[in-house]
């Protein structure tokens, strides 16, 4: 049977630890709200580089550009995306789980594989497992910037051009909403159909009478990286929202928790702080009974 | 007085959007002027200085490679960084071209376009910045 002391000391505890889980949440809120922002920053410029690239597609006769081409695929890159901190519910094991599937069935069908990983917790990941890593980056998550896609995409094109690697696929949470996050998992090179989000109609009216400097064909192909850049830096973005989401609800259920924890404890407390009040009325009564005698 | 709607958008976000008369911008053929009835054109932009006149008011940017898309009424930009003069950090700028440097006198260095390009985004924005104050 534990003491009073024991058990009111087991909810202080508690409460500070439900005080903790309550702040994270809110930070993770805050910067849940924060990346979403950047988000819709963002789409307004990926989809106008997209409509361009979508529009200078239909331009022109053009050669088949190194990134387009599709050659027989040998070497296969994956690219997993997780954060750099835990504490945030199923969110990178969910990740690494499919990302182990993913490259086991490719390790089946036979091809040579590449793994890159971004985020702390990918790479202690394949490291513990000894699975070599041929980059990884870490440290980015939180403070993701442009730079950083245009970082990990350049090295990406370098490898695919000097035909180093032949398909890259890339891993992520994709963010669906604060409750739901999805692993997606997407080609980035070669690069398949452009398409744009932007409708049919608005397509045809922009690619006629433009003036084009240098010619549409070498435009093209200058933006065609661009377009990786883009899907990588887009990939980050869904990922470190889905990553704050991940955690908001994971410190909401530990909060929760705390609270039926607390409620618990309490209970018991009152119970052993009757049973020790009852006790000692005993004793009183037990006493005066024996001095009556 | 017809006018220009100047928007320059990058990933971070919109740095500017506005109705301007001029807007003078670095392609990578060569500096080129619009004025609003311009044709459509689409070209791409090196590292360089995009002026907007508004009225008597001129406002100098920094655009760090990107396109710029011209339409009769407006002009579009969209590059992989951008920043009014005004916000530019000159120390920053300043530190950036000495590292720059460095790198570049050290001959093995392997990223060599990377360390030139670097240099020529601080050349260029510790430029403008001083542009701001001449005036």
């Amino acid at each position: 049977m534990p003491t009073l002391r024991d058990l009111r000391r087991k909810i202080k505890a508690i409460q500070n630890t439900k005080k903790i889980t309550k702040t994270m949440r809110m930070v993770a809120a805050a910067k849940l709200r924060k990346v979403q922002d950047r988000m819709l920053n963002f789409r307004h410029y990926a989809m106008s580089m997209e409509s361009v690239l979508f529009d200078l597609s239909k331009v022109g006769e053009r050669e088949l550009h190194p990134l387009l081409a599709v050659r027989p695929r040998k070497t296969v890159e994956v690219l997993v995306l997780t954060s750099d901190r835990g504490l945030c519910g199923g969110f990178n094991t969910n990740i690494l789980t499919s990302a182990s599937r993913h490259i086991d069935s490719l390790r089946k069908e036979g091809f040579e594989l590449s793994i890159s990983v971004v985020g702390r917790k990918a790479r202690d990941f394949f490291k513990r497992r000894n699975i070599p890593m041929r980059k990884s980056w870490v440290g980015l998550s939180g403070r993701i910037t442009y730079a950083n896609a245009q970082e990990i995409s350049g090295d990406l094109i370098e490898n695919y051009i000097n035909e180093t690697l032949d398909e890259v696929v890339i891993i992520y949470n994709e963010f669906k909403s604060v409750v739901l996050q999805k692993v997606t998992i997407a080609r980035l090179l070669p690069i398949g159909e452009i398409e744009t989000e932007v409708t049919q109609v608005e397509k045809g009216s922009i690619a006629v009478d433009f003036l084009y400097e240098p010619s549409p064909e070498i435009l093209f192909e200058r933006l065609l990286p661009k377009h990786i850049e883009i899907q990588v830096f887009r990939a980050l973005l869904e990922s470190s929202a889905a990553e704050e989401a991940a955690r908001m609800s994971a410190m909401e259920r530990a909060s929760n928790n705390c609270d039926e924890l607390i409620a618990k404890i309490t209970l018991q407390a009152n119970k052993v702080r009757q049973a020790s009040i009852t006790k000692e009325l005993m004793d009183i009564v037990g006493g005066a009974e024996a001095l009556k005698a | 007085m017809e006018k220009l709607k100047l928007e320059i958008v990058t990933p971070d976000g919109l740095v500017y959007s506005g109705e301007v008369d001029e807007v003078t911008a670095t392609g990578s053929e060569g500096e080129f002027g619009v004025l609003p009835g311009h044709a459509p054109f689409l070209t791409t932009l090196k590292i360089g200085m995009l002026i907007a006149r508004k009225g008597n008011e001129v406002i100098y940017f920094f655009i760090n490679t990107g396109y710029a898309e011209v339409g009769p009424d407006k002009v579009v930009v969209l590059a992989d960084s951008a920043e009014r003069a005004e916000d530019i950090d000159v120390e920053r700028a300043k530190a950036a071209m000495k590292r720059a440097e460095e790198r570049l006198k050290k001959r093995e260095e392997i990223d060599f376009a990377r360390a030139e390009s670097a240099l020529e985004r601080a050349t260029t924005r510790i430029q403008i910045a001083e542009r701001r104050i001449v005036r």
